[in-house]
């Protein structure tokens, strides 16, 4: 885990549990938790954009309404982009975590 | 409501005096769902709501464990929130309890105390709240009308205390104190009003300018900072209280403190008791001092925190106590209060016996006969420096 907090950030934790503003999952780095890491070959990848639509922790990364590969601080290498990308492409292949 | 003969008083149950509380007080919303013995609340506080005399949003669910939901739901969106229940309605709250407490939702509930099942059984006893002792609300217990009436007030001022920020409990005996008529007196609507002053929220889930999140998941790298967190609140309600009761007083004239200790001073042998059988209590000790017996009481009016250092205080010269308690925690050892005092006194070089008693389950009258008898028991191990049963019923 790579989130634990210093002893000065502990006092200052939100009482409750309250997230007190918007848009912190993206401070936070989950990507620690992935046993398997995708990886995008582009030159069979069609921009389909059915991994960036299936994929349950938003880490496919588009630009320019291109695929261009996977957020892994949050990537959490579940494989379902993978598994969804058309079996004709099969642009994606999971593989140990080298990192 | 009742007007008695008596100058200034007015003549009210438990629950109609809960319910004016709550009318005075005027919550934001109140979810409900009635149950005996704190029905009279719920049915109360509904015509002041119908006649407009709050502008209270009454919500009615289906069941305990909704109203529970709907509290911590409408409290998250930074509305004061007050309920009433009894014996399974606060089981089938527990799961929420908790989370209301873990979220620092500084939401107030009356405890009519009853029974838990099986047997099935309405009358008085503290096994619900007992069973809710660990989950993280405050808990003031009441003697009298006069003293549960007086407790809401003190309980949200508690409860919403900065440096709180916890739910609170106030517990009034089923049918005992709940139906029987006292002659109170009741505050002010302005006095009650500047004295509980206007809740101002840290987050209001309904501030769609800040949005925020409440109930997050949190993982081993922050969970029990957030329960360290409660825990030093816990400790800090203590001398809130103290702070907050003090005011009171001195606004309103009735002094009321941790704990009500009477005729314990000068007393060697004394029972520890809690809400109305304490004042049966308090009449077999005038009797028995009339015979000479230097005995006397403790009443622990807050229960959580539990006030272990100025109790000690208060009993460390007896030399003996018996903890009456209206509920057995069915561990073959003691009631939950008699745990509390013996640990409390352990740290004494010289400490009195004490004694576990088990009185009252399920409404089982408790007489000043029956104070009488435990009475002469805390008596016996006074003058032998022995006690013979650690732990039996009585009222059986
Ligand atoms: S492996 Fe799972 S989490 Fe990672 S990019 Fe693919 S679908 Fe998303
Ligand atoms: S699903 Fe496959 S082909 Fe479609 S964008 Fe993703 S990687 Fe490319």
């Amino acid at each position: 885990m790579t989130n634990k907090p210093s002893k000065a950030d502990k006092n200052h934790l939100p009482l409750g549990g309250v997230i007190p503003k918007g848009g912190t999952a993206h401070d936070y780095s989950t990507g620690g938790w992935r046993k398997l890491t995708p990886s995008v070959d582009k030159s069979k990848c069609t921009n389909c954009m059915i991994c960036w639509v299936m994929c349950p922790d938003s880490a496919i990364i588009v630009e320019d309404a291109k695929m261009i590969g996977f957020d892994l601080e949050h990537c959490k290498g579940c494989g379902i982009c993978a598994v969804e990308c058309p079996d004709k492409i099969s642009a994606i292949k999971m593989e140990e975590d080298k990192s | 409501m009742a007007i008695t003969g008596t100058k200034g008083a007015t003549g009210l149950t438990g629950n109609t005096a809960i319910a004016y509380a709550m009318k005075q007080i005027n919550p934001d919303v109140a979810p409900v769902y009635p149950i005996t013995p704190s029905t009279g609340i719920v049915e109360d506080f509904s015509s002041y709501v119908a006649d407009g005399a709050v502008d209270t949003e009454l919500i009615t669910v289906e069941s305990e464990h909704s109203a529970m939901s709907a509290c911590i739901g409408a409290c998250a969106a930074g509305a004061r929130v007050m309920t009433a229940t009894s014996s399974q309605g606060l089981a089938l709250m527990w799961e929420m309890l908790y989370i209301a407490s873990g979220m620092r939702l500084p939401i107030v509930l009356t405890d009519v105390n009853r029974a838990l099942s099986a047997p099935i059984n309405i009358h008085c006893d503290h096994s619900d709240s007992m069973g809710a002792r660990d989950s993280g609300w405050i808990q003031i217990y009441s003697e009298t009308v006069q003293e549960a009436y007086d407790n809401l007030f003190m309980a949200v001022r508690i409860a919403e205390h900065e440096h709180v920020l916890l739910p609170a409990m106030v517990c009034m005996d089923g049918f005992i104190t709940s139906h029987a008529i006292e002659n109170i007196n009741l505050i002010g609507d302005d006095s009650v009003r500047e004295f509980v002053g206007e809740y101002k929220p840290a987050h209001s889930l309904l501030d769609t300018g800040n949005p925020i999140t409440y109930g997050a998941m949190t993982l081993p790298d922050t969970y029990i900072t957030f329960k360290h967190q409660q825990s030093k609140a816990m400790a800090a309600a203590k001398d809130v209280a103290v702070e907050i009761s003090a005011e009171f007083g001195r606004k309103f004239g009735r002094n009321y403190g941790l704990f009500d200790a009477y005729r314990l001073a000068d007393a060697e042998a004394a029972i520890v008791i809690l809400n109305s059988a304490a004042g049966t209590s308090k009449v077999a000790v005038d009797e028995l001092r009339k015979q000479g017996k230097k005995v006397g009481l403790l009443r622990p009016r807050l229960f959580r925190p539990f006030p272990f250092e100025e109790i000690t205080g208060a009993l460390k010269h007896l030399k003996a106590v018996a903890v009456l308690d209206r509920v057995d925690s069915m561990n073959a050892f003691g009631g939950p209060l008699f745990n509390e005092v013996r640990s409390a006194l352990y740290d004494l070089e010289k400490r009195p016996k004490v004694m576990s008693r088990i009185y009252g389950l399920g409404g089982r009258d408790y007489k000043v006969a029956d104070a009488v008898g435990a009475f002469e028991e805390v008596l016996k191990a006074a003058a032998t420096g022995r006690v013979e049963t650690l732990q039996k019923y009585i009222t059986l």
